[in-house]
């Protein structure tokens, strides 16, 4: 009987892994988006949500530590299946094509690896930007906040963020339209009528997950900030 | 034999042996019949190249109907060619037309070194085989049919996952090389029969180990074994291998 360490590293308890990390990180997504969207609330709503969230104090670290941890494992195990596939095939062919239908190589899946690096590199200066940004503060109720929400505004005037995000959100689209359904695969989903609508709903999850998040940045960008969505901008 | 002549060329990987370099020889073959199996069509090269005093082009089969697992070879990078559900020993040349350039490779992979040409070494599944592929039963005369019920889904289930020739299309086809489709049919094929029950835990456990030690690479949700499996096994199998784990690891009885 293997040990659970050496379970978890086998090749099913691998894939196992990178299913389960993958959803809880795409769970985060979701919360993260939602958290985003309050862009578009009330004037503070974005503030107030930032506050709130850093008033958690030490249960706010547990989920930072918690998450960072998915983050690692999850990339740690991607980037060992894909290397492990360069010793399992030392010599490629010199032709290669996929025989179609039920095959689910696609531009998607074929490129897990490279779209995951990329969206670990974006992770890095998305929290520079952000988390560790330099923030001004602004008055709610009489208490002394950091103003997120005018970083955020300032940040996608630059179309060079605005943009960049914006194609980084399509990558994140190409490793869930491949991912959403790979996750529950190799969390043994069985059937054939099951697998086929995960498909569709995976890929349709992906791709308005990633519109979610690049509506953002484009939004602030081709309205200078002053969008009617977005209350009590201060343009003129 | 009737039917339409063509000029077929081909593309072929020459290795003389497991440490030679290979490398690509080209043919032409101009009285190609339609009606002829892909295999006799490498038959009608092979004479020809004996007639010129050359090394035929060797490459594994034994049945030629389907059903043995023998062939097996990458034609224009498609493991057993281009029809799904087809081992190339019954692939017809009707599916080529006049003047068409077939490139034909070995299997690549790691666990599958080439002997030579196309033919490759596949010990590495009998040794998958060797790890848990078995059930041990008691000699001694047949026991009453009846006293071993199967019900028939399962017996279906079984018998779907049974029919895997172990050709190795599945490894050839895989862009990481797994032996996943595999071993995951031939685990199930007895983890869902009663004389499989005994040893379910150590199957799954052993063989898993076994695979990933002859070297295969891991299973990243491609699906194209499917695509390629001649007897069309589905991911299906990697799925119940992969329950069938977790179960051996986590449920007590
Ligand atoms: C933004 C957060 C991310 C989400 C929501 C996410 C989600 C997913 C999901 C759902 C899967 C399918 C899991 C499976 O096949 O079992 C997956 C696979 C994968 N992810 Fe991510 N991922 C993220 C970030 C990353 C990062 C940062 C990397 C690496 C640097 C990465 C590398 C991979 C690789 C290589 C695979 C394929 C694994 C395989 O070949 O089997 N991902 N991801
Ligand atoms: S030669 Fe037996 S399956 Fe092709």
């Amino acid at each position: 009987m293997p040990s659970l360490v050496e379970a978890a590293t086998s090749q099913v308890g691998r894939k196992l892994l990178t299913g389960i990390t993958g959803l809880l990180l795409l769970f985060f997504l979701f919360f993260h988006l939602a958290g985003n969207l309050t862009i578009f609330g009330g004037e503070h709503a974005m503030n107030i949500y930032s506050m709130t969230l850093h008033d958690l104090g030490w249960p706010l670290w547990i989920a930072r530590i918690g998450l960072a941890l998915v983050f690692i494992i999850h990339a740690w195990v991607g980037i060992s299946i894909w290397w492990r596939r360069r010793k399992a095939r030392p010599e490629n062919y010199h032709v290669y094509s996929s025989k179609g239908e039920p095959s689910r190589q696609s531009l998607s899946s074929r490129s897990m690896a490279i779209t995951g690096i990329i969206l670990l590199i974006f992770l890095v200066f998305h929290i520079n930007t952000f988390a560790l940004g330099d923030t001004g503060t602004v008055l709610i109720d009489g208490r002394e906040v950091s103003d997120l929400k005018t970083l955020v505004i300032e940040t996608f005037q630059n179309p060079l963020y605005a943009f960049g995000y914006a194609i980084i959100m399509l990558l994140l689209a190409a490793h869930l339209g491949h991912g959403i359904w790979s996750s529950f695969v190799s969390l043994t989903m069985k059937s054939r009528k099951c697998s086929d609508l995960m498909y569709t709903i995976g890929a349709t999850v992906a791709i308005l997950l990633a519109l979610g998040f690049l509506f953002i940045p484009l939004y602030i960008y081709f309205t200078g900030g002053c969008g009617a969505m977005i209350a009590g901008s201060q343009c003129v | 034999m009737g039917g339409s002549n063509m000029t077929i060329h081909l593309k072929i990987w020459r290795q003389e042996g497991p440490e030679a370099e290979g490398r690509f020889e080209t043919y032409t073959l101009d009285q190609v019949n339609e009606h002829m199996s892909f295999l006799e069509m490498l038959d009608v090269l092979n004479e020809q190249l004996v007639t010129e005093g050359k090394l035929p082009v060797e490459f594994d089969y034994d049945c030629r109907e389907g059903i043995c697992g023998s062939c097996n070879m990458v034609i224009n990078g498609k493991a057993h060619g281009p029809k799904r559900l087809t081992a190339v020993c019954q692939l017809h040349m009707r599916n080529y037309s006049d003047g068409d350039t077939i490139v034909i490779e070995p299997a690549r992979a790691a666990a599958f070194p080439v002997i030579r040409d196309l033919v490759v070494d596949r010990s590495a599944f009998d040794r998958i085989i060797e790890a848990g592929g078995y059930v041990s039963v008691k000699t001694g005369s047949a026991p009453e049919a009846n006293t071993l019920p199967v019900d028939q889904f399962n017996a279906n289930k079984a018998f779907d996952y049974a029919t895997c020739i172990g050709c190795g299309a599945c490894v050839a086809a895989c862009p990481n090389s797994s032996a996943s489709l595999f071993t995951g049919a031939k685990i199930a094929h007895l983890n869902k029969l009663p004389q499989g029950q005994p040893e379910r835990k150590n199957r799954v456990l052993a063989m898993v180990e076994q695979m990933e030690k002859e070297g295969f690479g891991d299973c990243s949700n491609f699906a194209e074994c499917e695509a390629v499996c001649p007897v069309g096994i589905s991911i299906s199998a990697i799925a119940e291998m992969r329950r069938d784990y977790m179960k051996a690891m986590f449920d007590d009885n």
